[in-house]
């Protein structure tokens, strides 16, 4: 064989070196943009929802203006409907019309009053929440379970233009519901949230400080060796097991409650501990040796070395570990069905002890729900989550980058 | 902190006989969960007392909670959607759980679909235990692995397509009912297998609750929506789950006629579809008046606004009670009788 052609033979391999790498990457960006438009496809009805707009007559007979709060607002919002179907007036004429709203039709009147209760006798025009399956049927997806004359009530609801297209304040602002229209991720966030804050306060200081004994105070003999090769297992261990250690010795001895952001962030922090440790170290280690030689050697003590030169150069690489761990606890779900995070919460958390549940929790339950609606509401879920996932390794990068030192 | 917050709640328990707890705690099957957690939101927005926390632990888990004890930390209410077993009555008993109070609350169907754009078909429990079951009889009543591949194998007056049928896992509490109601007896048919069960009841067992594993069953998970969008990709393959994913599903999937029956609201309440379990929730009436709310919940939980026949679940797929079975629910839930040992199954 000549040069020539073996010269040629190596360009042809380096080119089909670069085209499987290409490939390999078109591939990859293509599940991830199918990935992407099938979520945000199937999650446009849990973002843009469809809503009646009424003008309703804030009855005073029907609210106490001593008490507004006990006030019958369903029943305003169900005569205002009436008003434009006149001819509807038997019982189960009604009940068709009354089954296109939602049982949180009236939420956004009655905001209203409790805010102004001068409204009280007047008139106003507010946006009203529709059953979920109404609104299905108005984006043309029917799933059964409207009658026809309910399908009629809509079409000339839609042609009187009662029927507006709005944002869908309900799921960033509620707590769960068994009604999707009315079902939010305000809970799960806020629960993942506290969550995070005691996995975080918990993890970070512990992890650290275990990283820069071993590597920096400890003797190196056999025992420091099995606490190593512990650690790094530890890392391995499938998270459910985490969820069973919880379940022994936070609830059953330490009787802390059931369902609480404080005891999930206790479970996850023993879960990301592993990982911080052995990104710390490795954050630690590769500060250059020379940079503590010469403190020691201006007379700094090693306590002053470590915590004045070594530490500040390896924060970098310890919040990158850190971050990325966090990233990985904010999507576990399954150490927290042992301690009883799988659950239906409604009332939206406001403390450590409160029950709670989390962001990738509430993806699950949804998507096991037998309405058709929960499943764009799954779906918007799963991009929120994604979001907050983003936004957390965004940080790690910036944070990177802030505190970057070469030499 | 920790150690803090175990002694702050241990003298907690010590001073008061109330509970330092204000929210009902609710575990249990997930069969029950969509119903329970409808109520227990009704509960919330008119009772102005805490919403109950509800966890889906599963009929299994959810009762062995149930069974730890009584007191502040165990769950008040468990969801069940098969009776309670003897053995866990006992460990209740055993952990001074004594008085639990049983309450039906409605039935759950049972039903084989298919894609709306496959035809229409009827089966026996007996075919579906043909097409299903690990091991069948031959001619002689021997039990030989299962041979039919098509349906037609089975019945030469179904149609000539490839058994496929989607349903859930071992784990799974509707998959025993499903093994119960139709695989026991449509098994009980064969008079070689009815003879097996005086004989041998383990070998019994094993028969009708062995499912094949050639690919004519294949597990597809804990989550029937996922079954849901499988049937319509795939129009010839039947699946198994719960009515409420039929009824809310009815624009893309189709009931399959068992033993004549189409499940249907009426059919499944007035008995004539017989594969339908009733649903339980189980109450520890020790709690009653330690736990705010209990008494209230329950009597949401059995009023006709729930589980009547025009009642919330009714729209959310549970099958209501007839109406002696609802009223004595009533009067269990209003008196709150506790369960004796020999109603115990």
């Amino acid at each position: 064989m000549n040069n020539a052609s073996l010269i040629k033979k190596r360009y042809a391999a380096e080119r089909r070196f670069r085209a499987f790498g290409f490939g390999a990457i078109v591939v990859t960006a293509a599940f991830l943009a199918f990935l992407l438009f099938d979520l945000v496809s199937k999650a446009i009805p849990a973002i843009i929802v469809n809503e009646a707009m009424l003008s309703i007559q804030v009855d005073p007979e029907l609210v106490d203006k001593a008490n507004p709060v006990a006030g019958d607002y369903l029943g305003m919002t169900k005569k205002a409907l009436a008003q434009h179907f006149p001819d509807m007036s038997s019982r189960a004429d009604r009940k068709a019309l009354n089954g296109l709203l939602s049982a949180g039709a009236a939420d956004v009147l009655q905001s209203r009053v409790l805010a102004d209760p001068s409204l009280i006798g007047q008139s106003i025009t507010v946006p009203v929440a529709l059953n979920s399956n109404a609104d299905l049927f108005l984006r043309g997806m029917d799933d059964g379970q409207l009658s026809d004359k309910q399908k009629e009530l809509l079409g000339a609801m839609t042609e009187k233009g009662l029927i507006i297209k709005g944002f869908a304040w309900n799921f960033l602002l509620n707590g769960d519901s068994r009604e999707p229209e009315l079902a939010g991720i305000k809970g799960a966030l806020i629960g993942s949230v506290f969550t995070i804050l005691v996995t975080l306060s918990l993890a970070l200081p512990l992890g650290v400080a275990a990283a820069l004994y071993l590597e920096e105070f400890a003797v190196k003999n056999w025992i420091t060796d099995a606490i190593e090769i512990n650690i790094n297992n530890l890392a391995a261990v499938p998270s459910i097991i985490f969820g069973l250690l919880g379940l022994a010795v936070f609830l059953n001895v330490f009787g802390i409650p059931r369902s609480t952001p404080l005891v999930g962030g206790l479970v996850l922090s023993l879960l990301v501990l592993p990982t911080i440790i052995i990104a710390s170290r490795a954050a630690i280690k590769s500060v250059p040796p020379s940079i503590k030689e010469a403190a020691l050697g201006v007379g700094a003590s090693h306590v002053q070395a470590v915590f004045h030169h070594v530490l500040p150069l390896a924060v970098p690489g310890i919040l990158t570990g850190t971050i990325l761990g966090v990233a990985r606890a904010l999507g576990e779900t399954a150490p927290l069905l042992m301690i009883g995070m799988i659950a239906f919460i409604v009332d939206v958390p406001h403390g450590l002890t409160d029950a709670a549940t989390v962001l990738p929790v509430q993806v699950y339950l949804w998507s096991d729900l037998p309405e058709a609606a929960f499943q764009s509401r799954t779906a918007a879920a799963i991009i929120l989550l994604l979001i907050v996932l983003f936004a957390f390794n965004a940080l790690a990068i910036y944070l990177r980058k802030r505190f970057e030192r070469r030499w | 902190m920790t150690r803090l917050l175990f002694a702050v709640s241990a003298l907690a328990i010590a001073a008061s006989p109330a509970f330092a707890r204000d929210q009902i705690r609710i575990v249990g099957s997930s069969t029950v969960y969509p119903f329970t957690t409808a109520v227990a939101e009704a509960f919330g927005k008119s009772s102005g007392m805490k919403t109950p926390v509800v966890e889906s632990t599963g009929t299994g888990g959810g009762l062995k909670l149930f069974c730890e004890g009584a007191g502040e930390d165990t769950p008040d209410i468990a969801n069940a959607s098969r009776p309670i077993k003897k053995s866990e009555f006992e460990t209740c008993q055993k952990n001074g759980v004594t008085d639990i109070v049983e309450l039906k609350v409605g039935f759950d169907g049972l039903t084989v679909a298919t894609s709306v754009a496959d035809s229409d078909i009827s089966l026996t429990k007996q075919q579906l235990f043909l097409a299903l079951a690990k091991q069948v009889p031959d001619k002689d009543g021997k039990l030989i692995d299962n041979p039919n591949k098509m349906w037609s194998d089975i019945d030469a007056s179904l149609p000539a397509t490839k058994i496929e049928v989607l349903g859930p896992p071992p784990t799974s509490g509707t998959r025993d009912s499903f093994a119960e109601l139709v695989m026991e007896a449509g098994a009980l048919k064969f008079e070689s297998i009815a003879a097996l069960k005086k004989s041998d009841p383990k070998a019994f067992e094993a028969v009708w609750k062995t499912m094949r594993t050639d690919g004519a069953y294949v597990e597809a998970g804990e989550n029937d929506n996922l079954i849901v969008q499988k049937l319509e990709a795939n129009p010839d393959a039947l699946g198994i789950f719960g009515f409420s994913f039929l009824e809310e599903n009815a624009g893309k999937i189709k009931p399959v006629k068992i033993e004549g029956q189409v499940p249907t609201f009426e059919t499944i309440a007035s008995g004539d579809y017989k594969v339908a379990r009733p649903l339980f929730i189980y109450v520890k009436k020790q709690h009653v008046g330690q736990v705010p709310g209990i008494a209230e919940f329950v009597a949401e939980y059995t009023s006709a606004k729930a589980i009547g026949e025009e009642g919330y679940l009714a729209d959310k797929g549970l099958i209501p009670l007839p109406a002696d079975a609802a009223k004595e629910s009533a009067d269990t839930a209003k008196n709150l009788t506790a369960l004796t040992a020999d109603k115990v199954m």
